[in-house]
């Protein structure tokens, strides 16, 4: 099972990797929301697995039972699912921002939006990187 | 008469003083402040010196660090005192004679108080007693050098020569540093008077060679030997006052200095000896070749100056007593000359216009006392007796005659070299003030007293001291060359010693000089001529090296600040997976944790997995939020089907608000819903991402392989009852044990909201115009 749950974060993380590379905001967002997951499935996976009992005190016992699991990864990945929404959310209104104002939702064509629009870009070539590349490419 | 310890500091505050006094007078007279307190500070040495009793140095210990072995402080002794005259006597002169030179310049205030912190520096490192307190003065003098050879900062040339001034000379400077330490960790001290002291143990230490190697790097670089001859012509770009006060009489001497300094220490060393009387022929030579192809007075005389520096190293790397009171009467006799002749071209370039030496002719009669000091000045250069300049020739070839083995090849280049400074002499006194008047851009007429008086005084001096050598030998020159011996000397300067072979060769230098300047026009052009110069001197490898560095510079910066995000991304993420994948390699593997087999369970894994890999290769925006979904579902089960239910209870209520969220907004928004990326940048893309997702299912398992401390979870699990009246473990870490973390969650989400609710009222309006 432990073998079967890392190479389960594996595919979640490159498939987080691969939308992280890609051109457009969105998608790259959704990899972020992946690569949150996988990073949750990792934290609970390294306090190990196995056990179905939860970590809850029997009425009447003062401490846990031997065979519940371990309260402490789930405590922390509560926290970090909370906190990876709130991110999510931020970067969501982010991407929409980005988009009303650059009219496209390509981070490369943003790149050049960034350019300060007093003098046009192609009057400065060694501040346009990327529209050089294009050029050339 | 006995002096507080301080006396020694008391110059240098003079120096601080008037530096401050003179930024706040300004013009004219902060020129005038600044030469008076030169005036005070030479004027406190000869005071201190001839205080001193029973020819003890007068030393002030004003600073230490116990805690590393730095013992700081002043000391003066005759190479001291020596050099300290000329630097407190010569910058008086050339500080009045700047005020008039520069007068109605604006900067004219920032050049007379840079040069007063130029002069403290010059005596702070000539004064010095510990290598530590020598090198912070050495490396300022180098500072003040760049700003005042780029004085005419909107000029490129003249930037350009103040930086390759600093770097070749801070570029010793840091072989220094590392030379000066070995020495001082050899020495077990960092004072000179012990490193002189503790000789033996220098020479012992494993490292001595390179040690000695370094320091002498850092001479040559500060005293222009060759190959590092260069940058003393370029710094001509500086205003004549500074050519005169820096880079003939004071700064290019620190190297000689330094090296007469620890001479006691290495004069018994071949390497030694072999490389400073190498050092020493090959620049003298060179030098006196380069002063003959040039035409620019300024550009002459730094090329005669560099001649002189190489002729006072070879001095201190041959090995007879006679050779140190050689090296002392040159370095005197040279300062008073060059600095006047520099102070003479300062005037001719400010009165005719010009500073060609071919375009200037018979003005003695417009400018007769110019002339008078060129005169004085050039004949003692020229080494003729009555002046000075005959007694220091004579004894430095008396020197070179008794170096031994390479005598003929010493005293024949330095035959030569000699005629070439006769000529050179000849060129600036008779040729420019006597034979055919030339016309000039200006009407040319004698300068103003202030201007007058620099030149005049210490071309009279060289006259003065040659009539009585001797006089001069006891006051100044035996002390200093005792310190560069390290016993007592006294060889009698005397200005006639009969029929000898010295003054045979001496007659002969001034017949073939004479002859060089009566062929100077025909020849300097043909010396120009000899493109073969420019193109593979050291100069060419200087411009070559630092253009590499630029360019070096300029490739990084492209490579690695490129500006494309994705390339960004894709380094580290590339990075993410090589990093834990070489430490694994480099344990040797991964071990498989120990499995029990597949049971129902793995059915979640398997929907988390399907999941992502939906949302990668979904073809629109919709499916992959779809996909999204999948993959929050697929972790709640997991979480619902290992002990965590209040896990996953979380992780449904958020995952359905963010696919409600995400699709409303994503939906809205008009975006090509296809991956736009080519298939090949899919495919390279895919290989980054692969090696990613690898390396974290690697590290995972090495990390579920190894032993396991549950220490942690089973604290919290005993505690939890009896601490936190809980029986719900995770509430319990939440709400109590790390209630704070939890309030800084909290603190985090109101902030996110908050930011949302900005960014969502500005989208109303576009941030600028235009868009």
């Amino acid at each position: 099972m432990e073998t079967a749950l890392a190479l389960t974060i594996g595919v979640l993380v490159a498939a987080a990797a691969y939308l992280l590379l890609a051109r457009d905001l969105p998608r790259a967002l959704l990899g972020f929301v992946l690569l949150g997951t996988g990073a949750n499935l990792a934290i609970l996976a390294a306090g190990r697995v196995g056990t179905m009992a939860p970590p809850l005190v029997a009425s009447g016992a003062e401490a846990l039972a031997a065979g519940a699991a371990n309260p402490l990864p789930q405590a922390l990945v509560l926290t970090a699912i909370v906190i990876g929404f709130g991110l999510a959310a931020f970067a969501l209104v982010l991407v929409m921002r980005a988009h009303a104002e650059f009219g496209t939702a390509c981070a490369e064509d943003m790149d050049e939006a960034e350019r300060p629009d007093e003098v046009p870009a192609t009057a400065r070539p060694a501040l346009a990187p990327a529209a050089a590349r294009k050029e050339a490419a | 008469m006995a002096f507080p310890d301080i006396a020694l500091v008391l110059p240098l505050a003079i120096g601080l003083v008037a530096a401050a006094l003179a930024a706040r007078l300004g013009g004219h007279r902060a020129a005038i402040a600044g030469s008076v307190a030169a005036g005070l500070a030479f004027l406190a040495y000869v005071l201190v010196s001839a205080g001193a009793e029973g020819g003890a140095a007068p030393a002030s210990a004003f600073w230490s660090v116990p805690s590393l072995g730095i013992a700081g402080g002043l000391r003066l002794d005759g190479l001291s005192l020596l050099l300290a005259l000329l630097i407190t006597g010569i910058g008086a002169l050339v500080l009045l004679y700047a005020g008039r030179y520069l007068q109605g310049d604006p900067r004219l205030t920032r050049l007379v108080v840079l040069l007063l912190l130029f002069m403290v520096a010059m005596l702070g490192a000539v004064t010095a007693d510990d290598v530590i307190t020598l090198f912070v003065f050495w490396e300022l003098t180098s500072i003040a050098s760049f700003f005042l050879v780029g004085y005419d900062h909107e000029k490129a040339g003249a930037r350009k020569a103040a930086l390759q001034a600093l770097l070749v000379t801070g570029g010793g400077g840091l072989a220094l540093l590392a030379g000066l330490i070995l020495v001082a960790m050899a020495a077990g001290t960092t004072s000179l008077s012990g490193i002189i002291a503790a000789r033996e143990a220098v020479l012992a230490h494993p490292a001595a060679m390179p040690a000695m190697l370094l320091v002498v790097l850092g001479c040559f670089t500060k005293s222009a030997q060759f190959p590092f001859h260069f940058w003393l012509p370029n710094a001509m770009a500086a205003p004549t006052p500074v050519s005169a006060y820096l880079h003939s009489a004071t700064m290019v001497k620190l190297g000689v200095y330094l090296l007469a300094r620890l001479s006691p220490v290495y004069q018994s060393e071949a390497l030694w000896q072999d490389l400073l009387t190498g050092a020493g022929l090959l620049t003298a030579a060179t030098g006196a070749l380069l002063a003959l192809r040039e035409n620019d007075l300024k550009r002459v005389l730094a090329y005669t100056t560099v001649t002189a520096l190489g002729t006072l190293v070879l001095l201190i790397g041959i090995a007879p007593d006679l050779s140190a009171t050689a090296a002392v009467t040159f370095l005197l006799v040279h300062a008073l000359y060059k600095a006047a002749l520099f102070l003479v071209a300062g005037i001719l370039d400010h009165e005719t216009g010009t500073r060609d030496a071919a375009a200037l002719g018979g003005l003695r009669h417009a400018m007769p006392w110019t002339a008078a000091a060129a005169v004085l000045a050039a004949l003692s250069m020229a080494g003729l007796p009555p002046f000075v300049g005959f007694v220091a020739k004579e004894i430095v070839y008396e020197a070179k005659l008794a170096t031994g083995g390479a005598a003929g090849v010493v005293a024949g280049i330095g035959f030569l070299v000699n005629a070439a400074m006769v000529a050179v002499a000849g060129l600036l006194s008779w040729r420019i003030f006597f034979g055919p008047r030339r016309p000039t851009p200006r009407a040319p007429h004698d300068p103003p007293k202030s201007m007058l008086a620099g030149p005049v005084l210490l071309a009279s001096l060289g006259l003065l001291a040659g009539a009585a050598p001797g006089l001069v030998g006891a006051w100044l020159l035996d002390d200093a060359a005792t310190a560069i011996l390290g016993r007592p000397v006294e060889v009698p300067l005397k200005l006639w010693h009969g029929f000898t072979p010295v003054l045979a060769m001496s007659a002969a230098t001034i017949a073939l000089g004479l002859l060089i300047l009566l062929g100077w026009e025909r020849l300097m052009p043909r010396l120009r001529g000899v493109a073969a110069m420019d193109r593979f001197g050291p100069s060419r490898g200087y411009d070559r090296a630092l253009a590499r560095v630029i360019d070096f510079a300029e490739g990084t910066t492209r490579a690695v600040q490129h500006g494309s995000l994705r390339g960004y991304m894709r380094t580290l993420l590339l990075v993410a997976a090589l990093a834990p994948l070489a430490v694994l390699l480099a344990r040797g593997g991964v071990d498989l944790p120990e499995s029990g087999g597949l049971d129902p369970r793995a059915f979640a894994f398997g929907l988390v997995a399907l999941g992502a890999v939906a949302t990668a290769l979904a073809r629109s925006t919709f499916a992959a939020v779809m996909a999204v979904g999948l993959v929050g579902f697929g972790t709640a089960l997991v979480f619902l089907t290992h002990g965590a239910p209040d896990v996953a209870l979380t992780q449904f209520t958020v995952e359905v608000l963010l696919v409600v969220i995400l699709a409303t907004v994503l939906i809205r928004l008009p975006v090509k819903a296809r991956d736009i990326r080519t298939p090949r940048q899919r495919a390279g893309d895919a290989a980054v991402a692969v090696a990613l997702g690898g390396s974290v299912a690697m590290l995972l398992l090495a990390v579920l392989a190894s032993p396991f401390d549950p220490r942690l979870g089973e604290w919290f699990g005993e505690n939890s009852v009896p601490a936190g009246h809980g029986r719900n473990v995770v509430n319990v870490i939440l709400v109590d044990f790390r209630a704070l973390d939890t309030l800084g969650e909290i603190a985090v989400l109101a902030i996110a909201a908050f930011a949302v609710i900005a960014l969502l009222r500005g989208a109303a309006r576009p941030l600028r115009p235009g868009n």
